[in-house]
């Protein structure tokens, strides 16, 4: 019991940290109808700018300084890069945001090496908060919870409760009406996009000390970030959050128990091979639940794209 | 006028026109390795020709049936881990001729394909590109779980020596070969060539623009979709049985999201609007990869940003690129062309040029090891501490780029000098 409570907090700040990138993508999908492959470079970039910041002036201010610079990046590759190749129509602008997150990985080892970066916690808050029958949980991890919490309830107040909020959801379903009643959308659209990539940089500060800043740390969440949004719907902000948090738990469950496909086969009445390592279906025998757990979303979205393609909570088809 | 004549002469010497390449390509080929006798230039001419196949697959998807794939390297990965396998069966592998085992890559591959596309090419787009990502991971993923077939981190590797002797030839050498994977390469180049002038290749192309319209036509959007996908997955699989031929082994590298990445940058680089775009992509990229690889550490970067920059400056690609020449040069005016084109390009490559070298310089003075000062670029060894390099290099930069902007606007009216036809001949 005291281990379902450890791993559902780990599955929380994993769920969490995903639903970072995954609001600010499909925000960016539901308004330009691309998805922006280049989403977790800019998650790189965050830890990244963080990291440097941090050398100079500290944790905090680079947990502020950061993820406005990645927006502002963000904002200038929607403003010179999106617009200008929107005019080819949607896949032409799918390659690009693949060329911009190859291009990313590759000016971040250019810049600062292939190696690791010393990028750190910062020492106030080094300490374990509590400790649940003794699996100790740092207070990093509950600073990391509440960051992303206080980031959902944000967006969904400006979303739903400001005025600002109202034009974007306007300008989602009916552009040209909104451009006709006088609101700049071009504008409206780089603000979303840098507003997006801004989240994705605030998940890159705050992860970077516990996953590790390095140049692959873009790959290693960019497709499951894309799968998030698949799964949850595009478009759908509690989509998002509600396949996030699945991920996040499902990852996180399947690594910490070692559920045996052996146990299941024998239980459905299949007899074991002998000697195992002759057999043809001996990789199917010797599967455990940590060996797939990185392939489970995979599954999970394809399985949602063939039954489901609008995804658990999206209201339209891919 | 004379518009009208040129087409209908190439209508009416179609056969003729259209064998004309293939009999050139296939001179070519015979006649490379006669140029390039080098072992490594075979190397690389081997590793271009598989690339090609694979690319060309590739752009029947997404150049003539506009499906975005970012998964297909499996298709090419599961047809040569399948013809690995049968070189390891002694029996039938001794059996068979090795020129015929790329057919069951291919038959794999296309195995694999129709599995794969009777649900995800229901719709094009993005779901398409999202269900190709997420098979691509899946089955990438696999290769460390399912040990039998894919075998694990270190791959499965064969023999292609105990195959049957084809007219006396056992394929030990790299030149034998080479003119195995030519031979493929002219087959499968035509086949899918042909493929595309059949009425399903017309209609992946019909399906591609408005696939609402073709619908209403009677034509089943889905099925085309999958016709062109089940076809692209069997070259695939023929590329990758080449694979599995020339290298003898294949690993996890073969299946996963890189070299799906990859096939999509040569393929786009080339030109995805044009058949022979994917050709010159793999010819360009594999150059690219082998030769600027061994003189810089930072080529991904370069190519990195060449793919950018051909996204969003000249989504034709290459072959865009040359075919926007074609009514300059049918005009007769041409010529007009060189002279302005020179005064542009020429500081635009110093210009290049001189970029590059800056950023090699600062990636020498920031990750080179502590007291190795001395760097080579473009055969001239300097001290990267050194003030003067920087200069040289920024100024020939900033040299470059200011006569390329100014020569610009003269480059520009020739070129609607040169396509607009003069009133004497209307």
């Amino acid at each position: 019991m005291d281990l379902v409570l450890v791993n559902l907090i780990d599955g929380l700040v994993t769920g969490l940290l995903l639903f970072m990138l995954s609001a600010g993508l499909t925000l960016i999908f539901s308004m330009m109808g691309v998805l922006n492959f280049a989403h977790a470079s800019f998650y790189m970039l965050g830890a990244y700018f963080a990291y440097q910041i941090s050398l100079a002036f500290g944790f905090w201010m680079g947990l502020l300084i950061a993820p406005i610079m990645v927006g502002l990046l963000g904002a200038g590759v929607e403003r010179y890069g999106l617009r200008r190749v929107h005019q080819y129509g949607h896949v032409p602008e799918l390659i690009f945001t693949f060329g911009l997150a190859l291009l990313i990985e590759e000016v971040v080892q250019f810049i600062w090496g292939k190696n690791q970066m010393a990028y750190d916690i910062p020492e106030v808050l080094q300490f374990t908060a509590f400790s649940i029958a003794g699996n100790s949980i740092p207070a990093y991890k509950i600073f990391m919870i509440f960051i992303s919490i206080a980031i959902f309830i944000g967006l969904l107040y400006v979303l739903t409760r400001t005025r600002i909020g109202m034009i974007i959801q306007a300008a989602l379903s009916y552009p040209r009406t909104v451009e006709a009643l006088g609101h700049n959308v071009p504008l409206i659209f780089m603000g979303v996009f840098g507003v997006g990539t801004a989240l994705a940089g605030v998940a890159g500060v705050i992860a970077g000390p516990v996953l590790g800043t390095f140049p692959g740390m873009a790959f290693v969440l960019g497709s499951i970030v894309f799968v998030t949004i698949v799964i949850g719907g595009l478009g759908s902000l509690w989509g998002a959050l509600v396949a996030s948090l699945l991920i996040g738990w499902l990852t996180t469950f399947s690594k910490a128990y070692n559920l045996r496909m052996e146990d299941f086969l024998t239980f459905i009445g299949f007899s074991r091979p002998d000697p195992i390592w002759d057999s043809a279906w001996r990789d199917l025998w010797t599967i455990t639940s940590p060996q797939v757990a990185d392939i489970l979303p995979y599954i999970l979205m394809i399985l949602i794209l063939i039954f489901r393609p609008y995804g658990l909570f999206g209201k339209r088809d891919v | 006028m004379t518009d009208q004549t040129a087409s209908a002469n190439m209508r009416a010497g179609s056969m003729t026109l259209s064998l004309m390449p293939w009999i050139v390509a296939a001179l070519v080929l015979v006649l490379l390795p006669q140029i390039f006798t080098a072992n490594s230039a075979i190397t690389i001419m081997n590793q271009m020709a598989i690339t090609i196949i694979f690319a060309l697959a590739y752009n029947m998807l997404l150049g003539q049936g506009g499906m975005l794939s970012f998964g297909h390297a499996v298709y090419m990965g599961v047809g040569g881990f399948a013809c690995v396998h049968i070189m390891n069966m002694d029996d039938f592998f001794a059996s068979i001729p090795l020129v015929v085992l790329p057919i069951f890559g291919g038959l794999f591959g296309m195995g694999l394909a129709t599995i794969v596309g009777s649900f995800s090419t229901r719709k094009a787009g993005t779901v398409f590109a999202m269900i190709s990502l997420g098979v691509g991971e899946l089955i990438a993923a696999c290769s460390v779980i399912i040990v039998a077939f894919f075998g694990g981190e270190e791959g499965i590797s064969g023999d292609r020596t105990y195959a049957m002797p084809t007219f006396g030839v056992e394929f030990l050498q790299q030149i034998e070969v080479y003119y195995l994977i030519a031979f493929w390469l002219l087959i499968s180049a035509a086949l899918m060539y042909l493929f595309s002038r059949t009425p399903v290749g017309r209609m992946a192309n019909a399906v591609r623009d408005n696939p609402e319209r073709a619908e209403f036509l009677g034509y089943s959007a889905r099925w085309v979709r999958f016709y062109s996908f089940v076809a692209s997955g069997f070259f695939a699989g023929i590329a990758g049985g080449l694979f599995a031929i020339n290298y003898e082994i294949l690993t996890e590298e073969n299946l996963n999201a890189t070299s799906s990445g990859t096939i999509l940058l040569v393929t786009f680089l080339g030109g995805v609007g044009f058949f022979f775009g994917p050709i010159l992509g793999a010819i360009a990229f594999t150059l690219l990869q082998t030769v600027l690889s061994l003189e810089t550490e930072l080529w991904a970067f370069y190519a990195g940003a060449l793919f950018v920059a051909t996204v969003m400056y000249f989504p034709g690609g290459l072959a865009g690129l040359i075919m926007m020449h074609v009514p300059a040069i049918r005009l007769g005016k041409g010529s007009r062309l060189i002279l302005p084109y020179i005064r542009t390009l020429v500081p635009a490559a110093i210009c290049i040029l001189g970029a590059a070298a800056l950023i090699e310089m600062i990636f020498h003075y920031r990750h080179a090891f502590a007291g190795d000062e001395e760097m080579t670029l473009f055969w001239i060894t300097f001290n990267s501490h050194d003030v003067l390099p920087w200069i040289v290099a920024v100024g020939l930069t900033l040299a470059g780029f200011f006569t390329a902007r100014a020569t610009a606007p003269a480059l520009l009216e020739a070129w609607g000098d040169a396509n607009t036809p003069d009133r004497m001949q209307v």
